[in-house]
Protein backbone atom coordinates (compact mmCIF):
# COMPACT_ATOMS: atom_id res chain seq x y z
CA UNK A 1 0.00 0.00 0.00
CA UNK A 2 1.18 3.70 -1.26
CA UNK A 3 1.95 5.67 2.04
CA UNK A 4 -0.11 8.96 2.73
CA UNK A 5 2.20 11.85 3.58
CA UNK A 6 -1.50 13.38 4.78
CA UNK A 7 -1.35 10.86 6.77
CA UNK A 8 2.14 10.64 8.47
CA UNK A 9 2.11 14.16 8.92
CA UNK A 10 -1.29 14.06 10.78
CA UNK A 11 0.59 10.59 12.80
CA UNK A 12 3.61 13.39 13.43
CA UNK A 13 0.96 16.50 14.58
CA UNK A 14 -0.53 13.35 16.99
CA UNK A 15 2.83 12.20 18.49
CA UNK A 16 3.62 16.06 19.05
CA UNK A 17 0.70 17.40 20.86
CA UNK A 18 1.22 14.06 23.35
CA UNK A 19 4.19 15.57 24.18
CA UNK A 20 3.68 19.18 24.42
CA UNK A 21 0.63 17.83 26.55
CA UNK A 22 3.46 16.09 29.08
CA UNK A 23 5.60 19.12 29.05
CA UNK A 24 2.65 21.15 29.45
CA UNK A 25 0.98 18.69 32.63
CA UNK A 26 4.35 19.77 34.20
CA UNK A 27 4.82 23.52 33.56
CA UNK A 28 1.22 24.44 34.71
CA UNK A 29 1.81 22.65 38.06
CA UNK A 30 4.82 24.43 38.41
CA UNK A 31 3.50 27.36 37.46
CA UNK A 32 0.55 27.27 39.89
CA UNK A 33 2.65 26.34 42.94
CA UNK A 34 5.68 28.82 42.23
CA UNK A 35 2.31 31.60 42.16
CA UNK A 36 0.83 30.16 45.30
CA UNK A 37 3.99 30.43 46.93
CA UNK A 38 5.66 33.59 45.92
CA UNK A 39 2.14 35.42 46.50
CA UNK A 40 2.78 35.26 50.01
CA UNK A 41 5.72 37.45 49.56
CA UNK A 42 4.13 40.15 48.02
CA UNK A 43 2.66 41.02 44.95
CA UNK A 44 3.72 44.23 43.47
CA UNK A 45 5.22 44.56 39.94
CA UNK A 46 8.45 45.22 41.74
CA UNK A 47 8.60 42.11 43.97
CA UNK A 48 8.07 40.28 40.81
CA UNK A 49 10.17 41.73 38.75
CA UNK A 50 13.10 41.62 41.81
CA UNK A 51 12.49 38.01 41.28
CA UNK A 52 12.16 37.35 37.40
CA UNK A 53 15.01 39.83 36.79
CA UNK A 54 18.30 38.50 35.28
CA UNK A 55 16.64 34.74 36.07
CA UNK A 56 17.91 32.18 34.12
CA UNK A 57 15.96 29.43 35.87
CA UNK A 58 12.64 31.68 35.71
CA UNK A 59 13.68 32.29 31.72
CA UNK A 60 14.71 29.08 30.38
CA UNK A 61 11.31 27.77 32.49
CA UNK A 62 9.07 29.98 30.67
CA UNK A 63 10.49 29.40 27.14
CA UNK A 64 9.84 26.10 27.38
CA UNK A 65 6.49 26.78 28.87
CA UNK A 66 5.72 29.56 25.26
CA UNK A 67 7.34 26.81 23.06
CA UNK A 68 5.17 23.68 24.58
CA UNK A 69 2.09 26.11 24.28
CA UNK A 70 3.25 27.14 20.56
CA UNK A 71 3.12 23.45 19.88
CA UNK A 72 0.23 21.65 21.41
CA UNK A 73 -2.68 25.22 21.03
CA UNK A 74 -2.37 24.86 17.43
CA UNK A 75 -2.57 21.52 16.33
CA UNK A 76 -6.01 21.27 18.60
CA UNK A 77 -6.79 24.21 17.23
CA UNK A 78 -6.91 22.94 13.37
CA UNK A 79 -8.81 20.01 14.86
CA UNK A 80 -11.48 21.93 16.03
CA UNK A 81 -11.81 24.09 13.11
CA UNK A 82 -11.69 21.27 10.80
CA UNK A 83 -14.61 19.28 12.81
CA UNK A 84 -17.15 21.80 14.11
CA UNK A 85 -15.83 24.91 12.05
CA UNK A 86 -16.11 22.85 8.47
CA UNK A 87 -12.58 24.61 7.12
CA UNK A 88 -9.95 22.33 5.20
CA UNK A 89 -7.56 21.03 5.75
CA UNK A 90 -5.43 23.24 4.23
CA UNK A 91 -7.21 26.43 5.85
CA UNK A 92 -7.10 24.66 9.07
CA UNK A 93 -3.47 23.82 9.26
CA UNK A 94 -2.49 27.61 8.07
CA UNK A 95 -4.77 29.04 10.69
CA UNK A 96 -2.60 26.79 13.24
CA UNK A 97 0.53 28.16 11.86
CA UNK A 98 -0.37 31.50 12.33
CA UNK A 99 -1.88 31.02 15.69
CA UNK A 100 1.42 29.33 16.72
CA UNK A 101 3.42 32.33 14.98
CA UNK A 102 1.17 35.44 17.38
CA UNK A 103 1.51 32.62 20.68
CA UNK A 104 5.76 32.12 20.01
CA UNK A 105 6.07 36.07 19.16
CA UNK A 106 3.96 37.44 22.10
CA UNK A 107 5.06 34.36 24.79
CA UNK A 108 8.74 35.02 23.97
CA UNK A 109 8.30 38.73 23.72
CA UNK A 110 6.46 38.47 27.97
CA UNK A 111 9.52 36.36 29.17
CA UNK A 112 12.11 38.80 27.43
CA UNK A 113 10.35 41.49 28.68
CA UNK A 114 10.06 40.30 32.03
CA UNK A 115 13.88 38.89 32.22
CA UNK A 116 15.42 42.06 31.45
CA UNK A 117 12.54 44.41 33.17
CA UNK A 118 13.06 46.66 29.96
CA UNK A 119 16.77 47.01 31.17
CA UNK B 1 -48.76 -7.09 32.53
CA UNK B 2 -49.95 -8.48 29.26
CA UNK B 3 -53.39 -6.26 29.48
CA UNK B 4 -51.53 -2.87 29.17
CA UNK B 5 -50.42 -1.30 25.86
CA UNK B 6 -47.05 -0.35 24.92
CA UNK B 7 -46.77 3.62 23.23
CA UNK B 8 -44.58 2.91 20.31
CA UNK B 9 -43.12 5.27 17.61
CA UNK B 10 -41.23 4.32 14.66
CA UNK B 11 -39.47 6.43 12.37
CA UNK B 12 -41.00 5.62 8.62
CA UNK B 13 -39.51 6.66 5.39
CA UNK B 14 -37.23 5.89 2.88
CA UNK B 15 -34.12 7.59 2.64
CA UNK B 16 -32.63 10.58 0.94
CA UNK B 17 -35.85 10.90 -1.22
CA UNK B 18 -38.02 11.56 1.95
CA UNK B 19 -36.94 12.90 5.23
CA UNK B 20 -39.46 10.60 7.21
CA UNK B 21 -41.27 10.71 10.44
CA UNK B 22 -42.25 9.22 13.61
CA UNK B 23 -45.60 7.02 13.46
CA UNK B 24 -47.05 6.24 16.43
CA UNK B 25 -48.44 2.55 17.51
CA UNK B 26 -49.69 0.38 20.32
CA UNK B 27 -48.36 -2.66 20.87
CA UNK B 28 -49.52 -5.17 23.62
CA UNK B 29 -46.91 -5.27 26.81
CA UNK B 30 -45.91 -8.48 27.56
CA UNK B 31 -43.59 -10.00 30.24
CA UNK B 32 -39.90 -10.54 28.95
CA UNK B 33 -40.62 -8.41 25.39
CA UNK B 34 -37.55 -6.68 24.00
CA UNK B 35 -37.56 -3.90 21.56
CA UNK B 36 -37.11 -6.36 18.34
CA UNK B 37 -40.13 -8.38 19.86
CA UNK B 38 -42.02 -4.84 19.38
CA UNK B 39 -40.56 -4.25 16.03
CA UNK B 40 -41.86 -7.86 15.08
CA UNK B 41 -45.44 -7.19 16.28
CA UNK B 42 -45.82 -4.38 14.35
CA UNK B 43 -44.65 -5.47 11.20
CA UNK B 44 -46.93 -8.67 11.45
CA UNK B 45 -49.69 -7.34 12.73
CA UNK B 46 -50.16 -3.82 12.32
CA UNK B 47 -48.18 -2.84 9.12
CA UNK B 48 -46.70 -5.10 6.91
CA UNK B 49 -44.81 -2.84 5.15
CA UNK B 50 -42.94 -1.84 7.70
CA UNK B 51 -39.19 -2.69 6.96
CA UNK B 52 -36.30 -3.64 9.19
CA UNK B 53 -33.00 -6.24 9.58
CA UNK B 54 -32.55 -9.41 12.12
CA UNK B 55 -31.74 -12.49 11.27
CA UNK B 56 -30.43 -14.55 14.76
CA UNK B 57 -32.68 -13.05 17.39
CA UNK B 58 -29.86 -14.11 19.96
CA UNK B 59 -27.07 -11.69 19.32
CA UNK B 60 -24.93 -13.12 17.24
CA UNK B 61 -24.91 -11.88 14.00
CA UNK B 62 -25.26 -8.22 14.86
CA UNK B 63 -28.21 -7.34 12.29
CA UNK B 64 -30.56 -5.81 14.04
CA UNK B 65 -29.39 -2.92 16.28
CA UNK B 66 -31.70 0.29 15.87
CA UNK B 67 -31.49 3.85 17.77
CA UNK B 68 -33.79 3.12 20.67
CA UNK B 69 -34.79 6.10 22.98
CA UNK B 70 -31.78 8.12 21.39
CA UNK B 71 -29.40 5.63 21.63
CA UNK B 72 -28.14 2.87 19.30
CA UNK B 73 -28.60 -0.53 20.85
CA UNK B 74 -28.60 -4.36 19.30
CA UNK B 75 -32.77 -4.31 19.98
CA UNK B 76 -32.73 -8.36 19.95
CA UNK B 77 -30.89 -8.14 23.26
CA UNK B 78 -32.65 -4.88 24.72
CA UNK B 79 -35.60 -5.28 26.73
CA UNK B 80 -38.25 -3.11 26.62
CA UNK B 81 -38.13 -2.76 30.66
CA UNK B 82 -34.32 -1.63 30.78
CA UNK B 83 -34.99 1.77 27.92
CA UNK B 84 -38.32 2.37 28.60
CA UNK B 85 -38.28 6.42 30.28
CA UNK B 86 -41.01 7.68 32.59
CA UNK B 87 -42.92 8.63 29.87
CA UNK B 88 -43.50 5.11 28.90
CA UNK B 89 -42.81 5.75 25.12
CA UNK B 90 -40.28 3.59 23.06
CA UNK B 91 -38.82 5.64 20.23
CA UNK B 92 -37.73 3.28 17.73
CA UNK B 93 -35.32 4.87 14.71
CA UNK B 94 -32.42 3.68 12.52
CA UNK B 95 -28.66 3.78 13.40
CA UNK B 96 -27.15 7.36 12.80
CA UNK B 97 -24.30 8.32 10.74
CA UNK B 98 -25.84 5.41 7.60
CA UNK B 99 -27.93 6.11 5.20
CA UNK B 100 -31.18 5.21 5.93
CA UNK B 101 -32.74 2.82 3.13
CA UNK B 102 -36.24 2.49 4.15
CA UNK B 103 -37.79 2.89 7.81
CA UNK B 104 -35.17 1.37 10.12
CA UNK B 105 -32.95 -0.88 7.65
CA UNK B 106 -29.99 0.87 7.33
CA UNK B 107 -26.92 0.98 4.31
CA UNK B 108 -24.21 -0.70 6.25
CA UNK B 109 -21.85 -0.87 2.99
CA UNK B 110 -19.89 2.25 4.41
CA UNK B 111 -19.64 0.86 7.73
CA UNK B 112 -17.93 -2.75 5.74
CA UNK B 113 -16.30 -0.86 2.88
CA UNK B 114 -14.22 0.87 5.81
CA UNK B 115 -13.29 -2.61 7.09
CA UNK B 116 -11.71 -3.60 3.95
CA UNK B 117 -9.87 0.36 3.84
CA UNK B 118 -8.44 -0.83 7.43
CA UNK B 119 -7.29 -4.08 5.85
CA UNK B 120 -9.20 -5.87 8.01
CA UNK B 121 -8.47 -8.90 6.36
CA UNK B 122 -6.23 -11.45 7.74
CA UNK B 123 -3.27 -12.17 5.45
CA UNK B 124 -0.77 -15.25 6.71
CA UNK B 125 1.81 -16.97 4.92
CA UNK B 126 1.30 -20.50 5.49
CA UNK B 127 -0.39 -23.34 3.91
CA UNK B 128 -2.51 -25.90 4.87
CA UNK B 129 0.13 -27.92 4.46
CA UNK B 130 2.13 -26.12 6.96
CA UNK B 131 2.34 -26.89 10.79
CA UNK B 132 -0.18 -25.19 13.00
CA UNK B 133 0.92 -21.84 14.46
CA UNK B 134 2.36 -22.17 18.38
CA UNK B 135 1.04 -18.81 19.58
CA UNK B 136 1.36 -18.55 23.29
CA UNK B 137 -2.59 -17.58 25.08
CA UNK B 138 -0.43 -15.54 27.59
CA UNK B 139 1.36 -13.65 25.13
CA UNK B 140 0.63 -9.76 25.29
CA UNK B 141 -0.08 -9.55 21.50
CA UNK B 142 -2.63 -12.20 21.86
CA UNK B 143 -4.11 -10.87 24.79
CA UNK B 144 -4.46 -7.81 23.25
CA UNK B 145 -6.33 -9.17 19.85
CA UNK B 146 -8.37 -11.49 21.99
CA UNK B 147 -10.06 -8.26 23.65
CA UNK B 148 -11.10 -7.44 20.22
CA UNK B 149 -12.19 -10.28 18.54
CA UNK B 150 -15.97 -11.08 19.65
CA UNK B 151 -17.32 -7.85 17.45
CA UNK B 152 -20.15 -9.45 15.56
CA UNK B 153 -20.63 -6.01 13.10
CA UNK B 154 -23.54 -4.54 14.41
CA UNK B 155 -22.20 -0.75 14.15
CA UNK B 156 -23.17 0.06 17.14
CA UNK B 157 -20.53 2.04 17.69
CA UNK B 158 -19.95 3.53 14.90
CA UNK B 159 -23.87 5.06 15.01
CA UNK B 160 -22.44 6.06 18.38
CA UNK B 161 -19.11 7.79 16.97
CA UNK B 162 -19.30 11.89 17.59
CA UNK B 163 -16.07 11.88 15.05
CA UNK B 164 -17.57 9.74 12.54
CA UNK B 165 -20.32 12.71 12.15
CA UNK B 166 -17.96 15.14 12.19
CA UNK B 167 -15.58 13.32 9.93
CA UNK B 168 -17.43 11.05 7.26
CA UNK B 169 -13.64 9.71 6.29
CA UNK B 170 -13.32 8.61 9.64
CA UNK B 171 -12.86 4.34 10.04
CA UNK B 172 -14.62 4.56 12.84
CA UNK B 173 -13.95 2.23 15.94
CA UNK B 174 -15.02 -1.32 14.68
CA UNK B 175 -12.47 -1.31 11.16
CA UNK B 176 -10.23 0.30 13.98
CA UNK B 177 -10.71 -2.47 16.20
CA UNK B 178 -10.60 -5.31 13.43
CA UNK B 179 -7.09 -3.28 12.89
CA UNK B 180 -6.20 -3.45 16.50
CA UNK B 181 -6.85 -7.16 16.44
CA UNK B 182 -4.70 -8.18 13.21
CA UNK B 183 -2.09 -5.66 14.18
CA UNK B 184 -1.52 -8.11 17.16
CA UNK B 185 -1.74 -11.16 15.66
CA UNK B 186 1.59 -12.93 15.42
CA UNK B 187 0.83 -14.57 12.16
CA UNK B 188 -0.59 -12.15 10.18
CA UNK B 189 1.75 -10.76 7.53
CA UNK B 190 0.63 -7.16 6.78
CA UNK B 191 1.41 -5.46 9.65
CA UNK B 192 3.25 -2.58 7.99
CA UNK B 193 0.67 -2.42 5.28
CA UNK B 194 -2.20 -1.73 7.91
CA UNK B 195 -0.30 0.47 9.95
CA UNK B 196 -0.40 2.85 6.97
CA UNK B 197 -4.07 2.11 6.05
CA UNK B 198 -4.51 3.30 9.90
CA UNK B 199 -2.04 6.27 10.05
CA UNK B 200 -3.52 9.89 10.07
CA UNK B 201 -6.90 11.62 10.77
CA UNK B 202 -8.94 9.78 8.29
CA UNK B 203 -7.43 6.61 10.50
CA UNK B 204 -7.00 6.78 14.14
CA UNK B 205 -5.28 9.79 14.91
CA UNK B 206 -8.80 11.90 14.87
CA UNK B 207 -10.57 9.72 17.95
CA UNK B 208 -11.17 11.94 20.53
CA UNK B 209 -11.22 9.42 23.13
CA UNK B 210 -14.90 10.13 23.95
CA UNK B 211 -15.32 6.37 24.83
CA UNK B 212 -18.60 6.32 23.24
CA UNK B 213 -18.08 3.00 21.43
CA UNK B 214 -17.19 1.83 24.32
CA UNK B 215 -19.78 2.77 26.27
CA UNK B 216 -22.36 1.20 23.67
CA UNK B 217 -20.92 -2.06 23.01
CA UNK B 218 -23.35 -4.49 22.89
CA UNK B 219 -20.31 -7.18 23.40
CA UNK B 220 -18.64 -5.33 26.37
CA UNK B 221 -15.67 -4.57 23.38
CA UNK B 222 -13.25 -1.41 24.29
CA UNK B 223 -12.45 -0.17 20.90
CA UNK B 224 -11.11 3.33 22.49
CA UNK B 225 -8.42 0.95 23.70
CA UNK B 226 -7.63 -0.39 20.99
CA UNK B 227 -7.46 2.39 18.80
CA UNK B 228 -5.42 4.28 21.50
CA UNK B 229 -2.89 1.29 20.72
CA UNK B 230 -3.26 1.70 17.03
CA UNK B 231 -2.65 5.83 17.63
CA UNK B 232 0.72 5.08 19.62
CA UNK B 233 1.89 2.13 17.71
CA UNK B 234 1.25 4.16 14.29
CA UNK B 235 2.90 7.80 15.76
CA UNK B 236 6.11 6.22 16.69
CA UNK B 237 6.46 4.65 13.14
CA UNK B 238 5.72 7.91 11.85
CA UNK B 239 8.50 9.73 13.77
CA UNK B 240 10.98 7.37 13.63
CA UNK B 241 10.47 6.77 9.72
CA UNK B 242 9.80 3.57 9.60
CA UNK B 243 5.89 3.60 8.66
Amino acid sequence: MTLDPQAVAQARRWYWQRISAMVLALCVLVHLITMILAVRGGLTAAEILGRTQGSLAFAGFYTVFVLACAVHVPIGLATIAREWGRLGERAALWLARGVAGVMLALGLRAVWAVYTAGA
Amino acid sequence: MSDTSLQVKIWRGTGATDSGRFVDYSVPRQENQTVLDVVTHVQRVLDATLSYRFACRVGMCGSCAMTVNGQARWTCRTHVAKVLGDDGVLEIAPLSNLPVVKDLATDMSPFFDKWAQARGRFQGDQTRHDPFARVRPDSPERQAANAGIECIGCAVCYSSCDVVQWRPDFLGPAALNRAWTLVNDVRDTERTERLRAVAGDAGCHSCHTQGSCTERCPKGLAPTLGIAGLKRTVARAAVKGTL
